[in-house]
């Protein structure tokens, strides 16, 4: 009996053509959101479609290559002897400030460039495609710490060469490092939730230039906190740049992992616990 | 699933702002059918159609798909639902095959069958040659298939077409017709927009027709036609011959009057029944009288709109040129 239904299904004509689509069946197939590991693997494709226009867009990391070199290096020679007393003596300030700054600018490009890539005719299909709203936010920003970490070693060699010796050692730089790379990545969200929020690419722009300058000059990165007036050094102490600035130096002169290391990944995971929601629920409502 | 309706929406209203862009819509799709959204720029077409496939939220009114809430489950008509828009929404910056493989990978598909499901769908829509190469380097025509194509990765049994051939020569505009037949010879359901009645009257089934956001008419296209009436016959007279008599002849036959342009010899003719042409033609033989050119035109979307609503399907735009 099971050989002959065999028989005769191979007897039937077989058609090039697939199966008739079945309506029915494809409703019993849906699935009310995507699982964790299905929103993951949509994270990386997008983080692919990241890295892929970063390859063919190559200009867009002047950003990241050019503002490590000059800014490291000009501040180095105008303020070192006005603040420190001397270069060799401001760099070990400097640097991790200039880390922080950079992660800064580069986390605004996110902003930017999200807010850009959303206006393209593409997003209307990202948005109709049953994948999690996070996706199309969190993948770029993976491709991003291609970019942090770019910037981040680029300051510390600049700052080798002239003349910076880290005592934290080659532990302590990876270190300094690795936590701007997270920082960066976290304070990020920020931005990608005005990315989501704002009207157009150069609003994002100057809102977030607005944003970066306070956070970044009134911060402890270039000169020492202690010399502010008291109103300005207590906004200094809150500011969450301080604390990622005071961290990075800890870990890079002295290899320290002391308790600012802890409050900086701490305020780190507070933002992305805020501002990631943020951004998701401001994007799918976008539509 | 007894129901057999692939789209139910009952008065669906958005508002954007103080303008109603759609004001109380209502849609009934049936299983497997081509249905037709006909109407102007600005009638409301794309704004149901982003609604419906959860791109825009829905302000009031109640829609449904293959029996799933849109408004409720959102995630669940993405999966049921594919759609291609008015402007192709793929990636500029990516190759076409990329395009694919990202669309089928964010889709659940595996690497590797990503890559035959692109390979696939860039043979079917005749884009092998061009898989490789920068976007920037396609025609719009290109674009379109590849639109598609990236809409059909996952078979979803209802597609949205919004104004698919918009901007497209003839040929090509053929070709996205054949390809759309074939779409439901395999099952699925199809919904598009139009600005062309002849598209409408080449695919659809059936058809409703939209003006400032509300439905003016639902129908066959062949009734949709009759109902505006009819074709016009367009003749020019051989140089010389007599366009009073000619009138006559007309009048004689159909018992109506023809529209005259006697500097050039120019006659429209209303035609009740198409089939009336060949009296016509020879009633104005048999008078002696000779013809230059000749053809038959059907009523077009504008006269189907002045029928229906009583204005012209682009009067806004010819208010804003004066």
């Amino acid at each position: 009996m099971t050989t002959s239904t065999a028989t005769s299904t191979t007897a039937t004509p077989t058609t090039r053509a697939p199966q008739r689509i079945d309506p029915s069946a494809a409703v019993a197939r849906t699935t009310s959101r995507s699982s964790l590991q299905a929103t993951w693997v949509q994270v990386l494709a997008m983080a692919w479609r990241a890295l892929k226009k970063m390859r063919r867009k190559p200009e867009q990391f002047f950003d990241v290559l050019i503002q490590p070199l000059l800014f490291t290096a000009m501040f180095a020679f105008i303020f070192g002897g006005a603040i420190s007393g001397s270069v060799s003596n401001y760099l070990p300030v400097l640097i991790p400030g200039i880390l922080a700054q950079t992660a800064l600018t580069v986390c605004m490009a996110t902003g930017v460039q999200l807010r850009e890539d959303m206006d393209k005719g593409v997003f209307d299909r990202f948005k109709s495609l049953p994948i999690a709203r996070i996706a199309p936010l969190a993948g770029p920003m993976i491709a991003d710490l291609i970019r942090y970490g770019i910037a981040s070693v680029l300051t510390v060699v600049t700052g080798l060469l002239i003349g910076y010796r880290p005592g934290g050692g080659v532990l302590g730089c990876v270190g300094g490092v690795a936590l701007t790379v997270i920082a960066g990545w976290s304070l990020a969200w920020i931005f990608t939730w005005l990315g989501t929020m704002a009207r157009s690419a150069q609003s994002v722009q100057g809102i977030s230039m607005m944003i970066m300058f306070p956070l970044t000059f009134l911060s402890n990165a270039f000169v020492p906190a202690d010399t502010l007036p008291g109103w300005l050094e207590a906004f200094v102490k809150v500011n969450p740049v301080s604390h990622v600035v005071s961290a990075v130096r800890d870990l890079l002169n002295d290899g320290a992992v002391t308790a600012e290391v802890g409050w900086a990944v701490i305020g780190c995971a507070i933002v992305v616990a805020v501002f990631a929601p943020l951004a998701v629920r401001s994007y799918s409502r976008k539509m | 699933m007894a129901d057999l309706s692939a789209v139910r929406a009952d008065s669906l209203v958005k508002n954007f702002g103080d303008f109603r862009a759609v004001d109380g819509i209502d849609l009934h799709v049936r299983q497997g059918e081509i249905f037709g959204v006909l109407g102007p720029n600005g009638a409301g077409k794309t704004t149901m159609l982003r609604m419906l496939a959860t791109l825009l939220p829905i302000d009031g009114g109640h829609a449904e798909i293959f029996g799933v809430d849109v408004r409720r489950e959102p995630h669940r008509i993405r999966q049921l639902v594919g759609v291609t828009g008015q402007y192709a929404s793929v990636d500029e910056d990516l190759t076409a095959r990329e395009n694919l493989w990202l669309f089928a990978r964010l889709q659940g598909l595996t690497s590797t069958r990503a890559k035959t499901i692109a390979g696939d769908l860039l043979e079917r829509f005749g884009l092998q040659e061009a898989a490789n190469r920068p976007l920037s380097q396609f025609s719009g025509g290109m674009r379109r298939r590849l639109d598609l194509a990236s809409s059909l990765i996952t078979r979803p049994p209802l597609i949205f077409l919004d104004e698919p051939t918009t901007g497209l020569d003839p040929r090509t505009r053929g070709q996205m017709w054949d390809t759309i037949r074939e779409l439901v010879t395999d099952g699925s359901t199809i919904l598009l927009t139009t600005q062309y009645l002849d598209e409408a009257d080449q695919l659809a089934g059936r058809v409703a027709v939209i003006d400032r956001g509300r439905k003016v008419a639902e129908d066959t296209p062949d009734a949709l036609k009759t109902q505006v009436g009819d074709s016009t016959l367009q003749l020019r007279l051989a140089d010389g011959a007599d366009t009073a008599l000619a009138a006559d002849v007309v009048r004689r036959l159909l018992g109506e009057d023809p529209v005259l342009t006697p500097e050039s010899g120019r006659m429209n003719i209303p035609l009740p029944d198409p089939d009336r042409a060949a009296d016509v033609l020879i009633g104005l033989r048999e008078a002696g009288l000779g013809i230059s050119s000749v053809s038959v035109a059907k009523p077009t979307l504008d006269e189907v709109f002045l029928a229906l609503t009583g204005h012209g399907a682009d009067e806004p735009q010819m208010e804003a040129a004066r």
